[in-house]
């Protein structure tokens, strides 16, 4: 059954990504995005991992990529022309494809040793419980036979990388005021009279 | 081989009752109280008269069923109408806009808890069709597509005034989507989980997140910590109520079709059933977040002062129905908040662009960031000792009072208006 999901929903990524590049027209390109980015999230469900997926709508699928359809909107942007196909680039192109291809091989020729996830049954997860707090909600999910997905990546972000989370907090709170001062600037000097 | 069967037909039948049962029709139904409910907000009559037609059989008398039936005209007249689609449209995108609004707001239908668990034939069934840890989210993540249907719907109309309506409707959708999100976090710290029906279990014993008075299915007055949680939760009530106006494009915030402006908006060249599509779309997002709102905030399912124990046991022989009797407090809930809905869009002025962009990114943006500060406060206050708390509480206040003095200072001054 999730084997079958898993080649579903692997088929509309790649169709997806496929017709970005394929599709002439800007708008169809960032629609098939989307539907690329859905894809992906269905991937990532299928994996349990049930809070990154709905991340992954919500931020990609959206916010960024609507942001992105409203900016080729209000640009207007006509259809790409078809260009005049040019020696260089495309052997540059193909040249990439091939090293990737031989990497590839190299990769899959090593005979890689057979491990594989254990199953996310009751036995592994009740054995996961005893690393975390006696009394915690992740504990009384494990031992119930639940994955706690968002509680995990909560207090893995919280416990083990809290200063890195702080930092990427500083961080964005850069970008927001740089992005405030470049946008008065420029507003406020179009506005005096010169 | 049977037991997956039975599994597959139980989701089966939950995905088509609670789609296409219990949601879909309440459309239809919302918008027939939207006529009434208007007509007699402006003293008029309504539409009153479609029923069953008695005097084409020969009787003297009709049976107007109070104009129930009216929306089945209504749909009747819609499928039947000629559905035009002008030259100029991009055609792909032109068909795939009304299907693009509807489809996210009845796919968010599948994480709304309508009632606690049933007992039938020996099988014990939730009345939720998916329940999933990550509720809210799902809810956010799948409505946030959208605002592709209207987007796509303003730019494929290809003119000038759906245009307008569609890129309105992008910046304002996304930038209501920032306040739902924010606002619902305190709701979200205070029970510690993000799966709905837990949520309403929690709300069902110990009292609703707006009406703390029992604890256990008992009356009581409310702990001080439910007390004190009660300010934060309101505030984090009416960002969230408000923002999903924005988000619905209902009235006091209905930029992106207003009428008065842009002819139609967004859906100004579409016609017939494709409409009439766009129509259902806003009226099931307003459904959804209804049920949502309900849900987070006023108890979902359950009928509250003590009552829901003796229902959840109400059963007949060996089935357990009081889940049943649930799903009827629900809807009665639910279709209580459309008739508010209704209510505040037809008295409530509409606003100004700028004015819309002004609350939610001046006004709720920051109010809601600071209700999770004062939430998460209110929540720890207990482990920690009095300094910290106090210190706290100056800092929170300190902070409150200097983004009300830099969203006073940056406002730019009010322009005199000669004539």
């Amino acid at each position: 059954m999730s084997q079958a999901l898993f080649w579903l929903f692997s088929t509309i990524m790649l169709i997806g990504a496929c017709a970005v590049i394929a599709f002439r027209n800007p708008v169809s390109s960032a629609m098939a995005m989307v539907t690329s980015f859905v894809g992906l999230a269905a991937l990532f469900i299928g994996l349990s991992a049930f809070f990154v997926g709905m991340i992954q709508i919500l931020v990609y699928s959206g916010a960024i990529m609507v942001l992105f359809l409203f900016i080729i909107m209000l640009l207007d942007l006509k259809e790409e022309t078809k260009r005049a196909t040019n020696g260089a680039p495309l052997f540059a192109g193909l040249a990439l494809v091939v090293v990737f291809f031989i990497q590839f091989i190299g990769v899959l020729g090593h005979k890689l040793p057979n491990q594989s996830a254990p199953e996310l049954n009751k036995e592994t997860l009740a054995a996961a419980a005893t690393q975390f707090p006696a009394d915690g909600k992740i504990t009384g999910a494990l031992n119930n036979g639940k994955l706690p997905d968002v509680h995990l990546i909560g207090h893995t972000l919280f416990t083990e990388y809290n200063l890195p989370l702080q930092i990427l907090g500083v961080l964005l709170l850069v970008a927001t005021v740089g992005v405030v001062v470049l946008s008065k600037k420029s507003s406020a000097s179009e506005n005096t009279p010169s | 081989m049977p037991e997956i069967l039975i599994t597959l037909a139980i989701i089966i039948v939950k995905v088509i009752t609670f789609t296409f049962v219990v949601v879909l029709p309440l459309v239809p139904l919302s918008v027939y109280f939207e006529r009434r409910f208007s007509a007699i907000i402006q003293d008029r009559v309504g539409p009153n008269r479609v029923g069953i037609p008695f005097t084409l059989l020969g009787m003297k008398k009709d049976f107007h069923l109070f104009g129930l039936i009216q929306p089945i005209a209504d749909g009747l007249k819609l499928f039947l109408k000629e559905d035009f689609t002008p030259d100029h449209v991009r055609k792909a995108f032109y068909w795939l806009a009304p299907a693009l609004t509807v489809v996210p707001a009845l796919i968010t239908v599948c994480v709304i808890p309508f009632g606690p668990d049933v007992t039938l034939f020996g099988y014990t069934e939730k009345l939720v069709i998916a329940d999933i840890d990550v509720g809210p989210l799902f809810i956010f993540a799948i409505s946030s597509l959208t605002v592709y249907g209207i987007t796509i719907a303003g730019w494929a109309s290809n003119s000038k005034f759906p245009f307008i309506g569609g890129v309105r409707s992008t910046a304002q959708m996304i930038s209501y989507e920032i306040c739902l999100g924010l606002s619902i976090i305190p709701v979200l710290l205070y029970y510690g989980d993000l799966n709905l029906s837990n949520i309403v279990n929690e709300q069902a014993k110990n009292g609703w997140l707006l009406l703390p008075f029992w604890t256990d299915g008992k009356l009581s007055l409310p702990s001080a910590e439910a007390a004190l949680f009660l300010i934060p939760a309101i505030i984090a009530f009416l960002i969230f109520t408000i923002s999903i106006f924005a988000e619905t494009n209902r009235m006091p915030f209905d930029l992106p079709e207003c009428e008065t402006e842009l002819v139609g908006g967004y859906h100004t060249e579409y016609s017939s059933m494709k409409f009439a599509m766009f129509f259902m779309g806003e009226y099931a997002a307003m459904v959804i977040g209804s049920a949502l709102i309900i849900t987070l905030f006023l108890g979902g399912w359950s009928l509250g002062f003590g009552f829901d124990q003796a229902i959840a046991n109400f059963s007949i022989g060996d089935f357990q129905i009081g889940g049943f009797i649930h799903i009827g407090v629900f809807l009665a809930k639910l279709i209580a908040f459309i008739l508010f809905f209704i209510l505040v869009r037809w008295t409530v002025p509409r606003f100004r662009y700028d004015q819309l962009m002004k609350l939610g990114w001046v006004i709720f943006f920051e109010a809601a960031l600071i209700n999770v500060f004062l939430a998460a406060l209110i929540i720890a206050a207990p482990e920690f000792k009095t300094t910290i708390i106090a210190s706290g509480s100056v800092i929170l206040v300190a902070v409150t009072a200097a983004i009300i003095w830099v969203a006073k200072v940056s406002e730019p001054p009010a322009k005199i208006l000669r004539a």
